[in-house]
């Protein structure tokens, strides 16, 4: 037997990057728990062009948490309440009758808001676009067994490279510092034979993007970890600090 | 300059100014710690501390510690709250994990600050500043022998139980402070890694829990109605 609940949506909307943006409140009665999240908002949306106003924009794409399309800071957290899942994964069962669920977007320096609850992320790309490749020439696939790879490297690389590049750390990050990413993006190379050759370039050219384009600085409270839909973990940032570190005395 | 245009680097600058600055609060507790068992060793210690050319090195490195700590931590703070953007959330809530302290350092860095005029005035302008001016030809500067008693000093404040009060309330401050600021040092600088950061989180807790223990017990011995 389905299950419906009543709710009640303060969303923040905004014409435009310049515009000035309020909470509007919706009520959206029927809901069924077992819609997820986004399902919510879609039958909102269509609710709201069949009243022929303009629909609510937020960003999705795969729906199955692995895209990092999927924003939105709910109820005071990003992806909402749930310890390691992306919003699309978010379901409506975790919601009371009659509750009051307050949807904002990412707020950050970096990420200006678009429209409504879209935010421009390009940020992360350009720190990606500095460095967060391999441009070595590898060969071929090569033998499975050619390069030696201990199991705990490998597995710390994967831990990494579980980062979609949503965006939650730096959002909830009350400094707006964008490490845990930087820090992921790094790792993930460092770690393994074919991004160990560049690794220090690699550390210093992402590094002085992410503080050209005005991230914070990290001052490890772990918030960035608490609200990662990947569970990336801040020993990644540690990582960083060292690679960082060890290429500047360097020099 | 790296270590001022980059974010890891101005870290690095507050990570070794704090590491420096535990150095001293060891050092200093400990030193106190004696002031309960031998008022005389206590003096004694104090009095290598005086108007020598060696303590007044020290006392200008200490300074310079702390100045460029302080700077620092508000200009890093200026530029993170500019990075935070001009609307913040209307919900914001915790997440579990996330220390209180890590979020209020500089506040928590503020009241310490303040706490320390305090007792700079109380102590510190009434021993080494004292040395210092009689040093330089002031004679007036207060009295020469009550400079050198620092046991003197601690009966006469600790004996009024409102700044024993007073001296409590800094030093819970300063053991928040601490237990967020040891264990961030060393992952600034990348002393940890998946095995060694809930480790290293463990030992900032006991180092504080120490040195704030060692430093508390002067005053709660006070309290208690004992002098020494």
């Amino acid at each position: 037997m389905e299950k419906t609940i009543n709710i009640t949506l303060k969303i923040w909307r905004q014409a435009g990057p310049k515009a000035k943006g309020e909470f509007v409140t919706y009520k959206l009665d029927n809901v069924s728990t077992d819609s997820s999240f986004l399902e919510m908002l879609d039958v909102l949306n269509e609710k709201l062009i069949s009243e022929r106003k303009e629909p609510i924009v937020f960003d999705h794409d795969c729906r199955e948490g692995i895209c990092g399309m999927c924003s939105l800071f709910i109820n005071g957290h990003p992806h909402g309440l749930d310890a390691g899942t992306t919003t699309c994964q978010l379901h409506m069962r975790r919601f009371k009758d009659g509750e009051t669920i307050t949807i904002e977007p990412w707020r950050s320096k970096a990420f200006p808001v678009l429209k409504d609850l879209r935010v421009d992320r390009n940020a992360f790309d350009k720190i990606i676009q500095a460095g967060g490749y391999v441009s070595v020439n590898t060969g071929g696939v090569p033998d499975g067994n050619a390069i030696p790879i201990s199991k705990i490297a490998a597995d710390e690389a994967m831990d990494a490279a579980s980062c979609i590049g949503c965006g939650a750390c730096a959002a909830t990050c009350k400094n707006g510092s964008a490490m845990l990413f930087v820090a992921a993006k790094v790792s993930q190379l460092a770690l393994l034979p074919q991004g160990r050759v560049e690794a220090a370039a690699r550390a210093k050219a992402m590094v002085a993007k992410m503080d050209e384009l005005g991230f914070g600085n990290c001052t490890n409270t772990g918030a960035c970890e608490a609200e990662c839909p990947k569970n990336v973990s801040i020993s990644h940032i540690a990582r960083l600090n060292r690679e960082f570190l060890s290429a500047k005395f360097k020099d | 300059m790296w270590l001022i245009d980059s974010s890891i680097g101005r870290k690095l600058i507050m990570s070794i100014t704090g590491i420096f600055l535990v150095l001293f609060l060891i050092f200093h507790g400990t030193m106190n710690f004696v002031v309960l068992f031998s008022a005389e060793a206590y003096n004694a210690i104090a009095g290598f501390l005086g108007a020598n050319w060696y303590a007044l090195i020290g006392t200008k490195i200490l300074a310079l510690g702390f100045v460029v700590h302080i700077l620092y931590a508000l200009y890093l703070t200026f530029q993170n709250q500019k990075a935070r953007g001009s609307k913040s959330y209307a919900v914001k809530n915790n997440q579990k994990g996330v220390e209180w302290a890590s979020q209020n350092m500089l506040v928590l860095g503020i009241i310490i600050l303040g706490f320390m005029g305090l007792h700079l005035f109380q102590f510190w302008s009434k021993m080494q500043l004292v040395e210092i001016s009689h040093k330089l030809g002031c004679e007036n500067a207060g009295n020469l022998e009550l400079a050198k008693d620092g046991a003197y000093w601690v009966r006469h404040y600790f004996e009024n139980p409102y700044y024993s009060v007073l001296y409590i309330i800094w030093l819970t401050a300063l053991w928040f402070h601490l237990t967020h600021g040891v264990w961030s040092a060393l992952q600034t600088i990348g002393a940890s890694n998946n095995i060694w950061l809930p480790r290293i989180k463990v030992i900032s807790n006991i180092l504080a829990t120490i040195i704030i223990l060692m430093f508390i017990s002067i005053p709660v011995y006070f309290l208690l109605g004992f002098s020494i």
